[in-house]
């Protein structure tokens, strides 16, 4: 194992790179220098006297750069990043920035893919990649200008670096901080002249992330974490049936308990407040509560299994056609595959949790969110207020994997925190956390090929689920096509000449769905890449090679292909019931090749043995960031393989905390290493690739050692347990 | 009901006096009561290891701990295992290697492993996986906190 893990990339070499170009020291000594909750808070526009050429940058006379962050932080380094990228065109002198969290302005902070402030879809670096850049190269070609202005030279004479403005010819020199003002008044330029990427001096180092060192001694504050004056402490049970109300409520136990200062009756949920958090647990705990459970109290997965195949016999909206698919078939023999993925929660390490104050007149809120402005909105019209009347205090976040792109927590939270006298933490037990989760949705992805001389002549592809995009963003959802739902199919990497695509929205009854780490490219891949190793056994092609012979228009991909079967030891023997798979995706701008090899017993238990994968993500801003991201998405992506499923019976949620719903653990994570291509291109996503790489490889491995096709997540043991 | 009572504490070598009902368990206290945020709530259940502190010196789960139960043992959290040789290790071993993502569970990833090397100076793959095996990170660290206990155990970090 020492040998492997001594192969990740590339940590043994940053000490080199930091003590080079880099020196180090300043990089170590930049430490991140986040307002606590419970601080004042600066107002937001604090411009005065600062050169503030756009929302993201603002520099005062000390020459101190503030940058404003409009993604968040949830563990995937985009505070890193961001920073990285501003400065870098800025040419700041990055020991000398501090950061601050974007408030709530969809209009300056807006994410450019969506028009809306979120941090999702693995594209806070492709979407700011360009916009950060021009921000900052405009920043610097004023703060040039001025100080050309300032000397009567011609600008293109002068050259920035490290928070400086440099004359060469005459040896003169200013400090950001001194051209504050000039600077102020240069026009904003419109097409600022970007860096040559070879003259990058921050991009493409593996550099320090800075909101880590606080995450080592406990000084870290998230949303949970925000303590503020005279504050109580809230927790609530929501009625387990979706859609249930409450009938009746006695308290008369639960007020009894010391501490317990509330109990909050609303329409489908009560919750407790105390003086602490276990006199509200146990306060809750305390309460005998009757459910009029309604219309679902009867629901069970069968039935949304049994609809959702119903669904899928159905003929969908065509969202992609090449080629004849009809002259396709005629081919040869059709070969018929049917793929299932379940309910899944998200599980974030930080349970879901919202602080409120709610005043005559105003509501503050301490969060932490993937959507700022959604939270916002959610909370003035819970509180009955106009959304200037509400204020939103964002925090790193423990994990948001999907979860956090709702905000239908911070509603709940304002409704109860609207009868409480003074400011209020509402915290979701793990048990409510998983039981009223807005789930990953369950998919049933069918699948028609015909092989003609090795090759796939004809592939219909239907997915059906949940249309995600066309409850969470509308204006999106166009002509019955869900392009989150089809997203990696209608893509999808191999020549195919006749090839169509097909979607059915299909929402299951009172379960609520949402996006899930990964998002539609987990179901589609998964299918695809199934289904692709069992045409390679019929076409009698090693899985490699038959995916190879399929891309010769995807040269990144060929590449992370040949370099992740290199590096993997593909095709060298194995012991028997051990087995290799491989999957590849284009997936989130992302080029990725990853071979699984798993063993499985002969009770049908797997085990992971080795991870190996290769991703082109084009310019690597953070190439350490790039490796974390892939190391963590695989092992995300594993645990829902391995364990990962949400069950329905009685309009409930069986599951309820990690007893029964699983995660990976240290003892059963194999060695995983990630190789990176450095192929120049734009940068593409990362935070989500790994996780839709890891299951189908997984099972590819698991029909490598022991002929068993699988068709549906989790992992049926069952299925593969030696026959006596 | 279990009234409330005055509990004496020492916490990070400081003695603490607290208004609890003995059956409180101690990360309510050091969250709610004292402000010590650092010790993190992820299951009540002892399921995750994300509320892990010392008594004196070995690791427990705080979220099933009672407070009355403590007396005079030595507790040691997240903002207190600095002071302490195998803490410091560990918290430099875990930046050097980058371990963290959302940090969430680092708390008590980074009390586990401490405890780990001040009972076990050299741990191997198998100490680590009993020792650390009650730490869930969803963020999928494992690859990097085993490095990064080789790494501090070895006294490179």
């Amino acid at each position: 194992m020492q040998d492997a893990l001594s192969k990740i990339s590339p940590l043994p070499s940053r000490r080199t790179l930091m003590t080079g170009a880099l020196a180090g020291g300043f990089v170590l000594a930049f430490r991140l220098p986040l307002k606590a909750a419970n601080e004042p808070e600066q107002p937001a526009d604090d411009t005065a006297g600062k050169f503030a050429p756009n929302a993201f940058i603002r520099i005062d006379h000390s020459g101190k750069t503030t940058l404003v962050m409009p993604q968040v932080e949830m563990g995937q380094g985009v505070y890193t990043a961001i920073p990285m990228i501003l400065a870098d065109e800025l040419d700041a002198d990055f020991a000398a920035v501090t950061l601050e969290h974007a408030p709530p302005n969809d209009k300056l902070y807006g994410n450019p893919t969506f028009g809306i402030q979120v941090t999702g879809n693995s594209n806070s670096i492709r979407s700011f990649w360009k916009p950060l850049r021009v921000a900052g190269a405009s920043a610097r070609a004023m703060l040039v200008a001025a100080a050309a202005g300032q000397w009567q030279v011609d600008p293109a004479s002068c050259s920035a670096s490290n928070g400086k403005v440099t004359h060469s010819a005459s040896g003169r020199v200013l400090a950001y901080g001194d051209l504050v003002d000039a600077a102020g008044s240069v026009p904003v330029p419109q097409n600022p002249p970007l860096k040559d990427p070879k003259n990058f001096n921050l991009i493409g180092k593996p550099l320090k992330r800075l909101d880590t060192p606080n995450k080592t001694d406990g000084k870290v504050v998230y949303g949970i974490d925000a303590m503020l004056p005279g504050m109580k402490f809230a927790t609530l049970l929501q009625c387990p049936v979706f859609g249930g109300k409450v009938a009746h409520v006695d308290d008369s136990a639960a007020k009894a308990v010391p501490g317990v200062r509330q109990i909050v009756v609303l329409d489908d949920l009560v919750a407790v407040v105390g003086d602490h958090t276990w006199a509200a647990k146990k306060g809750l705990d305390a309460l005998i509560i009757t459910w009029n459970e309604g219309t679902y109290a009867n629901l069970s997965s069968a039935d949304i299994w049994n609809d959702l195949r119903a669904a899928s016999k159905k003929d969908g909206v065509v969202a992609k056609s090449v080629g004849d698919i009809a002259k396709g078939f005629a081919q040869g023999e059709r070969i018929d595959g049917e793929y299932e993925l379940p309910f899944l929660a998200h599980a974030t390490m930080e349970p879901l949790n919202c602080t409120v104050h709610v005043t005559p007149g105003a509501c503050e809120v301490w969060t932490g969110t993937q959507v700022m402005t959604r939270c916002q909105s959610y909370a003035a019209q819970a509180a009955g207020l106009p959304i200037d009347k509400v204020t939103v205090h964002n925090h790193l976040l423990g994990g948001g994997f999907g979860r956090r792109l709702e905000a239908d927590m911070v509603a709940t939270a304002v409704r109860i925190a609207m009868h409480v006298d003074g400011p209020v933490k509402v915290m979701w037990f793990r048990e409510e956390d998983i039981r009223h989760d807005v789930y990953r949705p369950v998919y049933r992805d069918t699948i028609s090929a015909v092989l003609s001389n090795g090759r796939i002549a004809a592939w219909k592809y239907r997915i059906t689920g949940s249309g995600v995009i066309a409850r969470w963003l509308p204006a999106a959802f166009q002509n019955g096509i869900d392009i989150d739902a089809v997203d990696s199919a209608v893509d999808m990497p191999y020549d195919i000449p006749n090839l169509q695509v097909e979607y059915v929205r299909a929402e299951p009854p009172a379960v609520p769905t949402g996006f899930w780490r990964g998002v539609g490219p987990n179901n589609n891949v998964f299918a695809i890449e199934c289904f692709i190793d069992e045409l390679a056994r019929k076409a009698g092609k090693d899985p490699v090679e038959f995916r190879r012979g399929m891309l010769d228009n995807n040269p990144r991909l060929k590449a992370a292909l040949d370099l992740v079967a290199e590096k993997s030891g593909w095709g060298q023997p194995l012991p028997a019931r051990t087995g290799r798979g491989v999957s590849v995706q284009p997936s989130f701008g992302s080029f990725i090749a990853t071979v699984v090899e798993a063993e499985v017993d002969d009770k049908g238990e797997v085990y992971l043995r080795r991870v190996t994968s290769a991703v082109d993500t084009g310019i690597a801003v953070n190439p350490d960031t790039i490796v974390a991201q892939l190391q963590g998405g695989l092992i995300f992506g594993l645990t829902a393989a391995l364990y990962g499923e949400v069950t329905i019976a009685k309009g409930r949620v069986q599951q309820s905390n990690f007893n029964d719903y699983r995660m990976l653990r240290i003892d059963q994570t194999p060695p995983i290493e990630v190789h990176v291509i450095d192929s120049g291109a734009d940068p593409g996503g990362i935070g989500e690739t790994g996780v839709t790489a890891g299951p189908p490889a997984l099972r590819n491995a698991i029909y490598a050692a022991t002929g068993v096709a699988l068709r549906r997540l989790p992992i049926d043991r069952r299925a593969l347990a030696v026959k006596a | 009901m279990v009234a409330s009572t005055m509990v004496a504490l020492t916490i990070n070598g400081e003695s603490k006096t607290v208004d609890a009902p003995p059956d409180m368990p101690l990360l309510w206290v050091l969250r709610d009561l004292l402000g010590m945020t650092g010790t993190k709530f992820g299951c009540g259940i002892a399921q995750c290891g994300a509320c892990t502190v010392h008594l004196d010196g070995k690791a427990v789960r705080s979220c099933l701990l009672p407070v009355g139960a403590i007396g005079d043992r030595a507790i040691t959290t997240i903002e207190g295992v600095g002071s302490t040789a195998s803490g410091a290790k560990v918290q430099k071993a875990w930046l050097d290697l980058e371990v963290i993502q959302c940090g969430y569970c680092q708390s008590g990833q980074i009390m586990s492993a401490a405890a780990l090397l001040q009972d076990t100076p050299h741990p191997g793959d198998a100490d680590i996986d009993a020792a650390m095996a009650g730490n869930i990170c969803r963020c999928g660290t494992y690859v990097r906190i085993r490095e990064a206990i080789k790494r501090a155990a070895d006294g490179q970090a």
